[in-house]
């Protein structure tokens, strides 16, 4: 029962983290109809950054901050020169370039610092503190906690309450309508992937020290679970991101706690699969036309 | 007069495996090797312009369906060897097996990606192409995790001589599957499972108004598209006589799909063309970068990543500036060049011309 709880909170702290991940997924899909399968090396390249200013200046917090930075103009810089030639074209042509820049960063990242796992160090304090006797959550999971509903919250306020948020909104909803309206439609992507890729930076900050380290491919496992998180959701409703997320971190953290870690990935495959081809569109998706 | 289309595959074929034949010979090992390998990725990389250019299906999953047929390859070979069977045909017999196992598992992943579309069937096959190695972990007792296996093999044929160099050998068993590959999917495409392929790729209600069954036809692609990739993983075992998870990762899919694009999505001419990059250009850039006087630790670093770096660009840079590929390029050079000499009209006015011409890219289309 203990250990029942352990994995719990193990699970809920990870799928915070996916959740982040899937919001992330589901921002650029509701803007651009494009799934952004770099987003995992985008946000390796982030934790990159920090970790070279965390050496430099010695400060988590700044190398913290510059990640999120990194993230914002990373997006920025990748939608505007080179996804925006590919935004009008049929969904492959989308997918294959955001590939090409999975090896491109993989490749850059790889040769700049080389293939070896490199210590990425955490704020506070990985070990469980103990509840009622029971090992139960630590530091860092509340600062896990913490930080993914501040920006949750942040999220859903700028989308609700703010003039910027509907314009954004309305770009992805209605874009022609939007443009005759006078929004800066391109503007609003460009903003959207800067967002998105903030939002990956910090889940990549998060959950990359709680693994093996920073590698070129450190996200790749956590990028097919947040997809999957996402499609549980439906592509496109942040809330069923987040719910998603959440179930995904519990599968995993289950699975892995009671069959070993080297399942994790199985599993991902088996609960996409049976996601795929029990419901489609997602859990929280309305009865859809299909095109054929 | 219209001249049969098979006869002219098996006349290309045969001429191309004479030209081949001569070449091994030719070259020294290491080359005959890089050969075989551009062979091997070739086998996969035409199966795959079947399933994405021609059909529509985006799969990153093509390298986990090599690591299944290399796998069987290796455990049907170690098979043989334990029960004392030595002789050359346990080769053909095992790479069948590889093939076959393959297939089977291609069809699971076709009958699921039927009911997918767009990006979702590329993250499906995404976690396929992560989830398949690992299963060498969890399985350790049969795969035997990170370390993977080594294949036993049959010795060289006798008759070939003692000083027969292992390397054509190996050239010759892998450029005989690559020919075999591309003979019968050249058929096939041209068949009428062939336009039923392009139908489902440029628009599946026209297909299905036209008596076409589109799930169908996309898991049969699938199952195709499998098989060549469990024959180019079975040579990847028969070339490098040992298999392991760290060369079935993600990455290789990813190469793959680079070759069929920037090769020519649709045309397996640039099928060709890109299994070819994928072995020259990192061979290349090793060359350059040993050329330059660097540390050695540097020459490491940039030794795997730099190709990595170069795949990615050309990837992009290839989808956006020119979706036909290399062959695509081709194309237009050649027609130019018949547009150009005098006396002879542009020969995309005569109506056989129309048949030379490559299907258009499905990724190129609006």
């Amino acid at each position: 029962m203990d250990r029942f709880l352990f994995l719990t909170v193990d699970g809920l702290s990870r799928g915070a983290v996916y959740a982040a991940f899937a919001l992330a997924l589901v921002l650029i899909w509701r803007g651009t109809r494009i799934v952004n399968f770099a987003q995992g090396v985008m946000a390796v390249a982030t934790s990159y950054a920090a970790y070279s200013v965390t050496g430099a200046t010695g400060s988590y917090w700044a190398g913290f901050f510059v990640a999120l930075l990194a993230g914002l103009v990373l997006g920025a810089v990748v939608e505007r020169v080179v996804m925006r030639h590919v935004e009008q074209a049929p969904p492959l042509n989308a997918v294959i370039v955001a590939l090409g820049l999975v090896l491109v960063f993989q490749g850059g990242l790889g040769m700049i610092y080389g293939s070896q796992y490199l210590p990425l160090p955490t704020p506070y304090s990985r070990v469980a503190m103990t509840v009622g006797g029971v090992p139960l959550l630590s530091r860092y999971d509340l600062f896990v906690f913490g930080t993914v509903l501040a920006l949750m919250l942040s999220l859903a306020l700028l989308f609700t309450r703010t003039a910027t948020g509907l314009r954004m909104r309305a770009a992805a909803f209605e874009p022609q309508v939007a443009r005759l309206l006078g929004v800066n439609v391109g503007g609003m992507l460009t903003l959207g992937w800067a967002l998105a890729a903030l939002v990956g930076a910090l889940a990549g900050m998060l959950v990359i020290p709680t693994g093996l380290g920073l590698h070129p491919t450190a996200m790749d496992l956590v990028f097919v679970s947040a997809f999957t998180a996402a499609v549980v959701g439906g592509l496109d409703s942040p809330l069923g991101a987040v719910v998603g997320g959440l179930v995904v971190g519990l599968v995993l953290s289950y699975v892995g706690g009671y069959l070993g870690s080297g399942t994790t990935p199985l599993a991902v495959l088996a609960l996409l699969v049976v996601v795929l081809l029990a419901r489609p569109g997602g859990l929280f998706s309305a009865a859809q036309a299909r095109r054929v | 007069m219209r001249r049969s289309t098979l006869l002219r595959h098996l006349g290309i074929t045969a001429l191309a495996a004479l030209i081949l034949f001569v070449l091994t010979y030719v070259l020294d090992p290491f080359r005959d090797y890089q050969l075989a390998t551009a062979a091997a990725y070739l086998c996969a990389a035409a199966g795959l312009t079947v399933l994405t250019g021609l059909n529509g299906q985006l799969s990153l999953g093509h390298g986990a369906l090599m690591a299944i047929g290399a796998y069987a390859v290796a455990l049907s070979q170690n098979r043989f060897s334990a029960h004392g069977v030595t002789a050359l045909w346990t080769l053909p017999v095992s790479l069948a097996a590889g093939v076959v196992t393959a297939t089977v598992c291609g069809a699971v992943i076709g009958v699921a990606a039927a009911r997918l579309r767009g990006p979702y069937l590329a993250g499906l096959t995404l976690v396929v192409a992560i989830a398949v190695p690992a299963m060498a972990t969890v399985f350790g007792g049969v795969f035997h995790g990170d370390q993977g296996l080594s294949v036993w093999l049959p010795p060289v044929p006798a008759a070939l001589g003692e000083n027969f160099p292992f390397e054509q050998w190996q050239a010759w068993l892998a450029l005989t599957a690559a020919l075999l590959t591309m003979l019968l999917l050249a058929n096939l495409i041209r068949s009428r499972f062939g336009r039923t392929l392009r139908a489902v790729r440029d628009n599946e209600v026209a297909a299905r108004l036209a008596g076409i069954s589109v799930a169908r036809t996309q898991v049969l692609a699938f199952v195709v598209s499998a098989a060549c990739a469990g024959l180019g993983g079975g040579m990847f075992a028969v070339l490098a006589q040992s298999v392991s998870p760290s060369a079935f990762t993600l990455t290789l899919s990813l190469n793959l799909l680079l070759a069929v694009v920037v090769g020519g999505l649709g045309s397996l001419a640039g099928a060709v063309w890109g299994s070819l990059l994928l072995v020259l250009l990192p061979y290349w850039t090793d060359a350059l970068v040993g050329r330059l006087v660097l540390s050695p630790a540097l020459h490491q670093r940039l030794a795997g990543n730099l190709p990595l770096a170069i795949f990615g660009l050309l990837l992009i840079v290839v989808m956006i500036a020119a979706p036909g590929g290399i062959q695509g390029l081709l194309n237009r050079a050649g027609r130019w060049v018949r547009g150009r000499r005098p006396g002879r009209p542009a020969r995309r006015a005569e109506p056989f011309a129309q048949e030379a011409e490559p299907p258009a890219p499905a990724a190129s289309r609006t």
